[in-house]
């Protein structure tokens, strides 16, 4: 009897622990099998596709490093290029020092009405980039325009300034807009960070005799170097992706003399509107390694790849 | 006493910036309630408040369509992914198995990869599989966030072993552990994923728009987009479209706010 009851619960053992060894691959496997069909597979065809012509999925020609050579020779991509570094340098030079002047303050216990003000600068993070376009489209309305009434009470701006008819004035509403939108975001992860630096810190430089400058500069910005790191990559990717912004405020388009193409425009222009998928391959992957090389200089120069001094 | 001054001076600055910060939200939806000939005759609220935009919206456009059509989309989408990602996660968190460490640095770099490299291809290869033009096309490339597994595998490994084993001890199926007793467990990460997702596929726009093509299927962003084409003077109308466009996101998000905060930040600050 013994050896019976030890010999069902050892088959029984024996069986759990199968199942504990094919459990951890069937739980990954719907990831694998999707990364190998909607990832592995389009990436090394969009690598082909990028040597070929296309008129549609059906009409195919084979054009080698041609679809390079002409995005390289073609003055709109290189509008779309520089467009989207304006944009994405405004962007990080504006959003990561407001958002850290903002978290800084309402992370302060002295605020009062803290969590209502985190609340209206993280609001607008919640509304999408399309319905951003739309509403601020009629914002920057001329003549009537909130923006324009506004900014002609408090400086005397012309109501009639046309800031998305003006190829001089696109880049700056593009830019305000995109402030508005993202500064919470920035925001909300600054202020994580800094409740994650350990208060025993601040008492030791305390009774070291460190001013808050001091105690910003050698505790606080060292505490926060993950976050603002983070922070720089994810707004350098976010914003070399711009389309969705500039092409809704824009009417659908580049905007007047192209102000406001953006290299991901370009390729849904080329690509989709017109139809040439080889050719949208290439401009991707162009975007992708430009913006690979962009990302491993900041983590560069920002130190983030040495050990954390200490 | 100058201590004192400066804080209110700051007060009044942060207060100043909360206002601008609000004001485009606040003149949407006061621009929402006016009688669309007196759009730009008040600043913001009008003292004759009307529902005419709203009534065209649904009268002129087919906007209940579109709007049922996105929480559809929306709603599935958040399902499938929260399913499969927490899934994952919890295989990274609480299994050890060949691979695994391959596996991780793989996901990983998928993060580093821009969507628009593989557009081109996978349009194709939906092409070949005959999902242009149905909602197939949105749910299934994206039905597993890599950047859910991620979130899933941090709160997972906070969830005691001891528990996950005693379970097991008492019989539970593999399956049944992580549905019965992981899942309760982070239902915070559950929260901050869903509107997270939620968001992700309310506001998605450049995929859909290649993807779909009968109006009939149009999600939000799509219908919107192209109402600013064609309605282009009716800017009360299209006010009115934006407001509801935003509402639901917006009202997910106080309901899930807690969790929200803490399931966005917790991969950069330990990160």
């Amino acid at each position: 009897m013994p050896y019976a009851e030890t010999r069902i619960s050892e088959r029984v053992r024996e069986r759990r622990w199968r199942a504990e060894q094919i459990a951890p691959y069937l739980f990954v496997a719907p990831f694998v099998i999707l990364f190998l069909i909607f990832g592995a597979y389009p990436l090394a065809k969009s690598f082909l596709l990028s040597l070929y012509i296309t008129n549609g999925p059906r009409d195919v020609v084979f054009v080698g490093l041609d679809n390079f050579r002409y995005m390289f020779s073609d003055p709109n991509f290189w509008k779309a290029v520089r467009n989207t570094a304006v944009f994405t340098f405004w962007s990080i030079v504006l959003q990561i020092p407001a958002g850290l002047g903002l978290a800084l303050l309402l992370n302060s216990p002295w605020m009062r009405g803290r969590n209502l003000f985190r609340l209206a600068f993280f609001s607008p993070n919640l509304v999408g980039g399309v319905f951003v376009g739309v509403l601020f489209s009629v914002l920057f309305v001329p003549q009537y325009g909130l923006i324009n009434r506004g900014l002609h009470a408090l400086f005397g701006i012309p109501l009639d300034t046309r800031w998305l008819a003006d190829p001089a004035l696109v880049m700056p509403a593009l830019v305000m807009t995109s402030l508005w939108m993202s500064v919470g975001f920035h925001m909300v992860y600054i202020l994580a960070g800094l409740q994650s630096i350990e208060k025993d810190l601040y008492e030791a430089a305390l009774l070291d005799g460190a001013n808050s400058w001091q105690q910003f500069w050698h505790v606080t910005l060292p505490g926060l170097r993950h976050v603002l790191i983070f922070l720089l990559l994810i707004s350098t990717i976010g914003s070399f992706q711009l389309f969705e912004l500039p092409w809704v405020m824009l009417g659908r388009g580049p905007g007047p003399d192209a102000s406001g193409l953006t290299i991901v425009m370009y390729l849904y222009l080329n690509g989709y509107v017109a139809g040439d998928l080889g050719y949208a391959s290439a401009v991707g992957w162009t975007l992708a390694l430009g913006l690979l090389v962009v990302s491993l200089v900041q983590l560069r120069l920002t130190g983030a790849w040495k050990p954390r001094a200490s | 006493m100058t201590l004192r001054l400066i804080r209110l001076i700051l007060w009044v600055g942060i207060a100043v910036a909360a206002g601008i910060a609000m004001t485009p939200l606040v003149w949407l939806l006061a621009a929402s309630l006016k009688a669309p000939e007196d759009l730009f005759s008040y600043t913001f609220f009008s003292p004759n408040p009307s529902l005419k935009n709203f009534v065209d919206l649904f009268t002129q456009v087919d906007f209940l369509r579109y709007f049922v059509n996105s929480v559809f989309v929306s709603c599935a989408s958040v399902v499938i992914q929260l399913f499969f990602s927490s899934l994952a996660g919890y295989a990274l968190a609480k299994y050890e198995f060949r691979g695994k460490y391959a596996l991780t640095l793989l996901m990983l770099a998928t993060m580093l990869i821009p969507g628009q490299v593989t557009l081109a291809p996978t349009y194709e290869l939906l092409y070949h599989l005959g999902w242009i033009d149905t909602y197939w096309a949105l749910l299934v490339p994206g039905a597993v966030s890599v950047f859910g597994i991620f979130l899933f595998r941090q709160a997972i490994l906070s969830v005691p072993t001891e528990l996950i084993h005693a379970a097991r001890v008492d019989g539970a199926s593999e399956f049944g552990i992580y549905w019965q007793i992981v899942m309760p467990t982070v239902r915070p990460m559950v929260g901050a994923f869903v509107l997270i997702a939620f968001m992700g596929q309310w506001n998605s726009f450049l995929w859909p728009q290649i993807v779909l093509h009968s109006a009939e299927r149009f999600t939000l962003p799509i219908a919107l987009t192209q109402m600013v084409g064609i309605y282009q003077q009716q800017y009360g109308m299209l006010m009115a479209g934006t407001l509801l466009s935003i509402l639901p996101v917006i009202i997910l998000f106080l309901l899930l706010q807690k969790e929200f905060v803490a399931g966005l930040t917790s991969g950069a600050v330990k990160g």
